[in-house]
């Protein structure tokens, strides 16, 4: 398309006119029609506004329609305030979990070889793969009443379902690939030949990891950590089918926010709506900030 | 720096395989205190496999490792006291230059630990060594590589290692920095005199550098011997095929007659054995004559002078082609049929 604007006008002999049309083959060359640009641009910035920017502009308006005072009533209602409590102790349990699980299997992906690893790394995507709501039924299946482990937990009197464990074992699970992803093609990048030349310049294993392994994916772990947990917060299916629904013990955030707006509670429902909402917005911008360290880390590991 | 006591290091039969592929197949090498030992040989020959057995960073299938008469692969490569220099440094590019070489000092043990200020010391002595102070604010990602090899040089010898091993050290630098770290490798080997063994596919670099050259190749040593011996009376087809560059050609021979195809060349056998066999002429070994004065004839068909020689492309009678490397003292023309004469050559089976 670009290229027939060249043979479009007559020969001329005037050197401003072919100079011009030069220029304007150029440019051409480069870029789309003025038109084509302008549509797409419109539409991309007509999508994200109807999709992204008009509901994160809805929820903070309804939250506030009742004037700041009401908005903040709703926030310190005691059901609103176990919900917060209970959803950062439960980000707090599974982000800490699967900070430990993903560090322990990306580099056991990425130093080692053994056999398994394509189906561990399958494995590991698994919780991306399952609907949360299939998730939450499988705790169900393993720690309910009429599940495998029902009888005996009964019988040792553990709550599991309906309480904070069971929660924060399915959102555990949920959000159990979001370190080791971070991390895995970040390690296999590295390689081990910072850690062959740490142990042959006699550090222990301990040291190793502690000095040379952990620093140079610290970046990659806040960026796993920092997804993890935004997810850990945010999640909804698979905590909704073990929580139980129990009004100031077993409601996070997400599930509060649904019971609120069923009441036509809008406020109090957009309110910690809103809380949900800006806890995406920080996440976002430190998702940035993380990357652009990540970037740098890679640039210096060049050889 | 310090007389290192003597350490001598010794293979017996190592053998290592991944998977079906064989990169050590019964290898046996003693290296000599004080030695600077290169093991030459394509990608793929175990060069650099044998090196990582030696510091402990591979395990063979079998075979012994012993430093010094004991028995190394009692040992893990911490414990092995022993500096590996890789082909891409490795350096910790969280540390900075100082870091890095202190790095080795730092996580002795508390009770043979230094104190800050010997560290200090120590490193800067190192720094001074590798003639790098200047950068030991840096980070590694702000040097080049030479620089970098030099610092990983110095953090290999901060702990004061038994051996030295060095995997391709300067594989990964353009060719001029190549050639002065060389020689300033060499130079620093003769002041701190560490047994030392180190790994290159660059014959020039093994030449230039070692006392001693392994030349290896398919998991096994085709020969061992000093540059010289190595270059001048190659043991194997192989090793005059690798080292210096070579004019093969298959041959027969049968009862002391040397055979090009159909034609008796006017050489001798000497003691080859009977069967298919092939010829070496070093490419500067091949001399020029009229035609008919020599045990081959050829036509020149191309010609491109290189710095003092002029290499000639030159059809054989018979159909093969060659490359030699003739003086620049009598033009060659192409089409022009010339006598070859090879000066000395060799003849091995196979």
């Amino acid at each position: 398309m670009t290229m027939q604007i060249v043979h479009s006008g007559p020969v001329t002999s005037s050197d401003e006119t072919v100079r011009a049309r030069e220029a304007l083959a150029r440019d051409n060359l480069r870029t789309e029609p003025k038109a084509v640009r302008i549509a797409i641009i419109t539409i991309a910035i007509a999508f994200l506004t109807i999709f992204v920017v008009l509901p994160l502009v809805v929820v903070f308006a309804h939250a506030f329609s009742k004037g700041i005072a009401a908005y903040f009533a709703a926030l310190a209602e005691p059901e609103a305030l176990a919900a917060i409590r209970l959803t950062l102790l439960v980000a707090a349990i599974s982000v800490g979990l699967n900070l430990v699980f993903g560090l322990v299997a990306a580099w056991a992906i990425a130093k080692f070889d053994f056999p398994g690893k394509t189906f561990l790394i399958t494995l590991i995507d698994l919780p991306f793969s399952v609907s949360p709501v299939i998730s939450g039924l499988v705790f169900v299946l393993l720690f309910g009443a009429q599940g495998y482990f029902g009888g005996w937990l009964r019988d040792h009197d553990i709550q599991i379902l309906f309480a904070v464990p069971g929660i924060a074992l399915a959102t555990t699970f949920v959000t159990f690939p979001f370190v080791a992803r971070a991390l895995i093609p970040l390690m296999q990048e590295q390689g081990t030949q910072e850690e062959e030349a740490a142990i042959s310049l006699g550090a222990s294993g301990l040291q190793t990891f502690f000095r040379v392994t952990l620093p140079n994916i610290k970046w990659g772990v806040l960026y796993g950590v920092l997804l993890c947990n935004a997810r850990a917060m945010g999640e909804f299916g698979a905590v909704s089918v073990v929580s139980g629904h129990i009004r100031g013990e077993t409601n996070t955030m997400p599930l509060l926010v649904e019971i609120l707006y069923n009441e036509y509670q809008f406020v109090a429902a957009f309110a910690i709506a809103s809380l949900l909402a800006m806890l995406a917005l920080i996440t976002l911008i430190a998702k940035t900030v993380l990357e652009r360290h990540l970037d740098e880390g890679q640039d210096a590991s060049d050889h | 720096m310090r007389d290192k006591t003597q350490v001598t290091i010794e293979v017996k039969d190592l053998v290592k395989t991944f998977g079906s592929f064989k990169a050590l197949d019964g290898v046996d090498l003693k290296v000599d205190s004080g030695e600077l030992v290169a093991l030459l040989g394509p990608s793929g020959s175990g060069k650099t496999t044998l090196l990582r057995i030696v510091a402990g960073l591979d395990w063979p299938d079998a075979g012994e490792v012993l430093i010094n008469g004991e028995d190394a692969l009692a040992q893990g490569a911490r414990e092995r006291h022993v500096g590996f220099v890789f082909q891409h440094y490795a350096l910790f590019r969280h540390m900075s230059v100082f870091e890095n070489v202190a790095f080795g000092l730092r996580v002795q043990p508390r009770a043979i630990r230094k104190d800050e200020a010997a560290i200090r010391a120590r490193v800067k002595e190192l720094l001074d060594l590798v003639q790098l102070d200047w950068l030991s604010d840096r980070y590694p990602s702000q040097l080049s590589g030479g620089q970098r090899q030099r610092i990983a040089l110095a953090r290999a010898l901060a702990i004061e290692p038994r051996i030295l091993l060095l995997d391709e050290p300067f594989g990964a630098l353009d060719a001029k920095v190549r050639k002065e770290l060389r020689r300033w490798l060499r130079s620093l080997h003769h002041e701190i005199n560490v047994t030392s063994i180190f790994v290159t596919h660059d014959q020039e670099e093994a030449l230039e550098v070692a006392n001693r050259v392994v030349v290896m190749d398919k998991g096994r040593i085709e020969q061992v011997g000093s540059p010289d011996d190595v270059y001048e009376s190659p043991a194997s087809a192989f090793v005059h095929g690798f080292i210096g560059e070579s004019i093969e050609l298959p041959v027969q021979v049968e009862g002391g007659v040397v055979r090009l195809g159909d034609r008796p060349l006017a050489l001798a056998a000497g003691g080859a054995a009977p069967g298919a066999s092939k010829l070496f002429v070093r490419r500067h070994d091949m001399l020029v004559g009229p035609p008919g004065s020599g045990a081959f004839e050829g036509a020149v068909q191309h010609v491109r002078n290189f710095g003092p020689v002029q290499r000639a492309e030159i059809v054989l009678s018979g159909g093969k082609t060659i490359e030699i490397d003739a003086p620049r003292d009598k033009e060659l023309r192409v089409g022009e049929t010339v006598g070859l004469e090879p000066r000395r050559y060799r003849i091995f089976a196979g």
